[in-house]
């Protein structure tokens, strides 16, 4: 199958894949989670080192094909291009955060719960690389199945109902997904499920348009986009902490890289027909959930909810067709993960701290941890997209596409980031400042790892808010090919 | 033709072991013995070393594809003796008779294998059909095996008589019962003819229990005693859809035009009404009936499409669904209680059992990674590559996705819920150690399918 261990991808699929297996076989206390810390590390190793080697002359280093299945023209085909090095990046950045975070956390049978994270991962990197269409469709899966086990096994109360409907849903669309791909695997002319002899398929219209919605309806119910995002803040409040970490800043990327990657460059002629409305679907959906996330009172609720309305708004840029929303999408994907993160781990803090999860009864934790507050306002400012901030680069640059497109819906989007600001603000103000009330009477500062974890990303927001054109010019490397079919429209 | 006689051989060998042999675990060790030297004949036909030469005037040829599927029916049988051995050992005084009217079936499944002839047809399908009866009604005491029994047999004859119409309606107008004859005299549609060909295609829905003639599984699945459910929902079923492909394939295939539309009805309707009734099922062995339901409606796909796809997808699905099904009955004969929440918590209490299970519940499911998505995968392919109906990809995918929830609920049973009340039972580690060989079996299928289908090739 995989010949050798020569290059990047192979070297990013095989790692998390050997070490999930070998956490599940070693019973021994501490183990599992050591072997998933420092494969984690290593693979952000890989990462980095591919953004290294990433010239024409490197080309072999970042590209993989094998034959699996030659009878069905399908081999393992992975690459690593500026998009893909991007998402690649964020998974490898934000598992050894999390592993860094829950490592002092007990979890029965650690050794499959750390087992199937790494699972988690080897999908997740499978499906940012992969060139083959089952390869994809077959990592799109790997990374559903070990979330669903996690978060049935070692979630919250209502774990099963909640798990189950996140399951079923993502499961339908991913099916849609199958309908769709063995319809192009038999348009192309050898039979093959190649992504460039995807890419080359001349398919007319009525074609282009169900086939659309097949693949739509796949990657919108994992953004989520609204109306189809109601599984998403029961499983993120059900799921264990690091796997909703995992979920919401990797996992709802495979939505979106699915639209840039498989949707753009294959249908053509129905986004040019649909993108207005599915714009005006998404700014809808956006508004909606951040009058929502207004509301709501559970910390974890709001989070998840402020992610459907940032979220929308990549899926917004991505479809107003521009070079510069494009661009601006890819990066702040890398942003909005490494936020979230953030947040989801003050929250998590905070909840083991104080035992609650409501807004309502907490306040003035910064009296008590001072630390803690800073860090949780710099993300927070992130969230919001402040300048300075990597995410008012990002977000910037995707209402700068989104203006170009038409001005009218780009105000209307800008209306749920100052809704953003609403919501994020209150939060602040609520839990950290005014009186200490009985649950926060009690808290203590963040420790060390927190601390740590803190200033990665707090290191990383204002790098890129500041400094951002190394990153530009990696995700260039990919935007112009997604495009080049709507040059001659 | 190796194994045939070998087969029928140890069958009457098995027969006079119960005089000799009083102790029930030397009788599974030489029904295991059997399967093996089975195995090895079989596999000696596939080299060319053909022990016996016999004229059968050509009413039996085996090619590569025969001999493949033999090598899987024999292979799945092993797997079930072992699984589930010590289960048919608590049957009656003498548990080697029932070993070999096993014997007796894989006979009639040998002969089905290699038949040119409807003769050889007819034949081999009552060889395997008369052992099921006995087996089916082999729990005396039991009300509903006694039921279940009568039932199989009334169906079961009936069905036998509409093929034996079927078979003498295209005597009559081709003059043959050599299906060669019979396809290359297809040159325009007589009435007979057509008359013959919807009934043999009654006969065989009967025997696969495709819709509208499943009504028999779930009462016949259900009464039976579980270890003989198990060998009959496997194994017995996919002879029956190799006997179905091969009819249609060598006799009916110039006419695949005309009768395509009847089998994709039939198809759709038998993954429909497969998988939503498996849906409301409390017992999890009533769901595995109307879930072998819902597979022979993908397996009817191959039949549909017909193609090359089609024969190695079959072959692929024999594989994944008997050792799949196979898997879960053998946890099943183990229990008395078959209902869905008394599973509730399995997995924490038998951790290796539980994880074994699960992988046989995925491969059912069709999930990637597990050899049941491949095998429903080749059925679709086969029907895209056919090129025609492209609706009956979506209703499989759609089928799909409903069997998902179906089996889920005994995922989510047997790992997340908390345990209850169950009767003790201690698995041997042998046991487990089989089921878990099984287990990996079945992901090296789901990853590398080609391994077994390029034995059709060799």
């Amino acid at each position: 199958m995989f010949a050798a261990f020569d290059n990047f991808p192979s070297l990013l699929i095989w790692l998390p894949l050997v070490a999930g297996v070998l956490s599940f076989f070693i019973k021994k206390e501490g183990a599992p989670r050591n072997i998933s810390l420092i494969s984690s590390i290593l693979s952000l190793a890989i990462v980095i080192a591919s953004l290294i080697f990433s010239g024409q002359q490197y080309s072999a280093l970042n590209q993989v094909s094998y034959i699996w299945m030659p009878g069905l023209g399908s081999g393992f085909g992975f690459i690593l291009d500026g998009l893909t090095k991007i998402l690649c990046l964020l998974t490898a950045i934000v598992f050894p955060l999390v592993l860094l975070i829950i490592n002092r956390d007990e979890y029965k049978n650690s050794n499959a719960f750390y087992g199937l994270l790494m699972l988690t991962q080897c999908g997740l990197m499978g499906v940012f690389m992969a060139t083959d269409a089952l390869v994809f469709y077959f990592f799109w899966e790997l990374a559903l199945i070990p979330v669903y086990f996690l978060s049935s096994i070692w979630g919250g109360e209502k774990r099963i109902k909640a798990t189950f409907k996140f399951f079923i849903y993502t499961f339908i669309g991913s099916l849609f997904l199958l309908i769709g791909i063995l319809y192009l695997y038999l348009k192309t002319p050898h039979q093959s499920f190649n992504l460039a002899a995807f890419y080359n398929l001349r398919l007319n219209a009525p074609e282009q348009h169900w086939l659309f919605f097949l693949f739509f309806i796949a990657f919108a119910i994992k953004m989520p986009i609204f109306p189809l995002h109601t599984w998403q803040p029961d499983a993120y409040e059900q799921a264990p902490r690091p796997v909703t970490m995992i979920m919401s800043s990797i996992m709802v990327k495979m939505g979106v890289f699915g639209l840039i990657r498989w949707l753009l460059p294959l249908f053509p002629l129905a986004i040019k027909d649909y993108n207005t409305w599915i714009i005006l679907l998404i700014t809808v959906g956006m508004i909606y959930a951040s009058l929502i996330a207004i509301y709501q009172d559970s910390i974890k609720r709001l989070i998840a909810y402020s992610s459907i309305a940032h979220i929308g708004l990549m899926a917004a840029g991505i479809f107003s067709l521009t070079e510069v929303a494009l661009e601006g999408v890819i990066l702040q994907m890398f942003n909005h993960g490494i936020n979230i993160v953030a947040l989801w781990i003050a929250a998590d803090f905070l909840e083991r701290q104080t035992g609650v999860t409501q807004i309502s009864q907490l306040g003035g934790v910064a009296q008590k941890a001072p630390k803690l507050t800073v860090f949780l306002v710099i993300a927070a400012m992130a969230n919001i997209a402040l300048p300075l901030t990597n995410a008012f680069v990002g977000e910037f640059t995707i209402f700068n596409g989104l203006y170009k497109f038409n001005p009218w819906i780009a105000a209307l989007a800008g209306v749920s980031i100052i809704l953003s600001a609403v919501y994020t603000l209150n939060m602040i103000k609520n839990i950290f400042y005014g009186e200490l009330v009985p649950a926060t009477t009690d808290v203590k500062d963040i420790g060390k790892t927190h601390v740590l974890v803190f200033s990665i990303i707090t290191l990383l927001v204002f790098v890129v808010g500041i400094y951002p054109s190394p990153i530009f010019k990696i995700i260039q490397e990919s935007t112009a090919i997604v495009l080049n079919k709507y040059g001659s429209l | 033709m190796n194994t045939i006689i070998f087969s029928a051989l140890w069958g009457v060998l098995m027969m006079y072991l119960g005089f000799i042999v009083k102790k029930q675990k030397s009788a599974t060790a030489f029904a295991v013995l059997g399967l093996i030297v089975l195995l090895i004949v079989n596999w000696l036909e596939y080299a060319g070393v053909s022990i016996f030469t016999i004229d059968m005037q050509g009413m039996l040829r085996y090619n590569r594809v025969s001999l493949v599927f033999l090598l899987i029916t024999i292979f799945s049988t092993l797997v079930y003796f072992l699984l589930s051995g010590s289960d048919i050992e608590k049957f009656g005084k003498s548990s080697s008779d029932y070993y070999a009217l096993i014997f007796f079936v894989l006979t009639g499944i040998s002969i089905i294998a290699g038949f040119q002839s409807l003769l050889m047809l007819f034949i081999g399908i009552e060889i395997i059909s008369i052992p099921l009866y006995i087996l089916a009604g082999s729990e005396k005491n039991n009300l509903k095996s006694n039921e279940a029994a009568l039932k199989y047999f009334l169906m079961g004859a009936f069905s036998t008589g509409i093929m034996l119409m079927g078979i003498a309606f295209l005597y009559g107008d081709a003059g043959t019962f050599y299906v060669e004859g019979i396809n290359l005299g297809l040159g325009k549609i007589t009435p007979m003819l057509t008359v013959g060909m919807v009934l043999l295609m009654a006969a065989m829905s009967f025997k696969v229990s495709a819709v509208p003639f499943h009504f028999w599984t779930p009462d016949v699945y259900d009464g039976t005693p579980t270890v003989f459910t198990s060998f009959m929902a496997t194994i017995v079923k996919a002879a029956g859809f190799f006997a179905f492909f091969r009819l249609f394939e060598n006799a009916f295939g110039n006419l695949h035009a005309d009768w395509e539309i009847l089998i994709a009805v039939i198809a759709a309707f038998t993954l429909l009404i497969g998988n939503i009734t498996a849906v409301f099922q409390q017992s999890i062995k009533r769901m595995l009936s109307y879930s072998s339901i819902a597979q022979a409606g993908f397996m009817l796909l191959g039949v549909f499409a017909l193609n090359i796809y089609a024969k190695q997808g079959l072959i692929l699905y024999f594989a994944a669904y008997s050792l799949a099904t196979l898997g879960i009955f053998a946890v099943l004969a183990k229990f008395k209680d078959h209902s869905i929440e008394a599973f509730n918590g399995f997995a924490k209490q038998y951790p290796l059992v539980g994880f074994s299970m699960l992988i046989c519940i995925l491969s059912l499911a069709g999930i990637p990674m597990t050899a049941g998505f491949f095998a429903k995968y080749y059925m679709l392919i086969a029907v895209i590559k056919y090129g025609k109906m492209f609706w009956l990809v979506i209703l499989g995918i759609l089928c799909a996705a409903i069997s998902v929830y179906y089996y889920f609920k005994l995922v989510q049973a047997i790992y997340f819920k908390e345990a209850g009340q169950r009767e003790e039972v201690v698995f041997p580690r042998s046991f487990e150690l089989i089921m878990l060989a099984n287990a990996i079996l079945i992901i090296i299928l789901g990853i590398h399918p080609d391994w077994l289908m390029s034995l059709l090739y060799m």
